[in-house]
């Protein structure tokens, strides 16, 4: 699975949205995320990538493909 | 028991109301993590009073001020027993003395104990409550952080810094289903109160409305009333467990 996928499913389940609302594109605001949600799904994004995510970087994540970039730049 | 099959971290545990609290969460069936700062014989001794009753507990040293100490605490807590479903913050320090004849230090060391500390180990366990869509905690305020005390703007400062952080807490986590409530003891006898002078003792027992001073043992029922399911629709309250002195 590449990484645009596994973010995806990751974000399918946090944030219990359906997958063909989920593209490169989406913000997470889209997606009525508040900004608890995006704290936990920044951690389960570091949890299965094995990364650590600065809060710094964090708060630049504003869509699905802000996460898959940083997760390919930083893996 | 109401706390069967829970986990609970009780912070500075190896002496007065802390110790009781322990004790009490294990009889109510918890495994807990008696944590201590110093005093590692106490801590051993009521990890072994929980174990000669039948129940489950480990000390586990940490200062609660200092976050290399609380991660480690927090995760040898999740190793040892798998999660952490109760946390009771707990650990304190007094450095009393009239604000003009208050040292920097004292309050430095005060704000960082009762306050940061507080802090610190809620955002430890945060992260594992969050992901199991439950958890309690509970923190150690003082009547003294709602009405003030002479003698203690340190300690009050910090009290009332619990109160707001509670409260704050309880809005965050509140939509993923973690409680987090304060009790506020009074005046209850435990080491830090015994250094008191008798006079002061005195007075303050004389402004009691129910006549005697606390035990341990009421502050404990009393957290663990609000750890347990018991207080499910309960969170961001200060529950004052002071025989009636702040009303």
């Amino acid at each position: 699975m590449g990484v645009f996928e596994k973010v995806k499913s990751i974000v399918v389940d946090q944030l219990g949205v359906d997958e063909d609302d989920v593209t490169l594109e989406t913000s997470f605001e889209e997606l009525n995320a508040d900004s608890l949600d995006i704290v936990e799904l920044i951690m389960a994004l570091e949890e299965e990538f094995d990364l650590d995510i600065p809060d710094e970087e964090a708060e630049k994540i504003r869509t699905v493909g802000d996460a898959v970039k940083y997760i390919k730049e930083n893996q | 028991m109401l706390l069967n099959e829970s986990v609970a971290i009780v912070t500075g545990a190896a002496r007065g109301l802390g110790r009781a609290i322990a004790l009490e969460l294990a009889a109510g069936g918890a495994q807990v993590v008696v944590n201590y700062a110093g005093s590692e014989a106490k801590a051993l001794q009521v990890v072994h009073e929980i174990e000669a009753a039948g129940g489950r507990g480990m000390a586990v040293q940490a200062d609660v001020s200092l976050a290399g100490d609380v991660d480690r605490l927090v995760k040898t807590a999740q190793d040892a027993c798998g999660k952490v479903d109760i946390l009771v913050n707990n650990a304190g320090i007094a450095r009393d003395n009239l604000i003009l004849r208050m040292k920097e230090g004292d309050w430095d060391a005060v704000l960082a104990t009762n306050l940061k500390g507080v802090f610190l180990c809620t955002k430890a366990v945060a992260k594992g409550m969050l992901k199991r869509r439950a958890g309690v905690i509970v923190n150690i305020a003082s009547v003294v952080g709602i009405s003030g005390n002479a003698g203690q703007a340190n300690y009050a400062a910090a009290k009332a810094g619990v109160i707001g952080l509670t409260k704050s807490v309880a809005k965050e986590l509140a939509p993923r289903g973690i409680r987090v409530n304060a009790v506020a003891p009074g005046y209850i006898l435990t080491d830090m109160t015994d250094i008191l002078p008798d006079e002061v003792k005195n007075g303050i027992a004389q402004t009691i409305p129910l006549g005697r001073v606390g035990e341990p043992r009421d502050v404990a029922k009393a957290v663990a009333f609000l750890a347990s399911p018991d207080a499910a629709y309960i969170t961001g309250q200060t529950l004052c467990v002071d025989g009636g002195m702040e009303m």
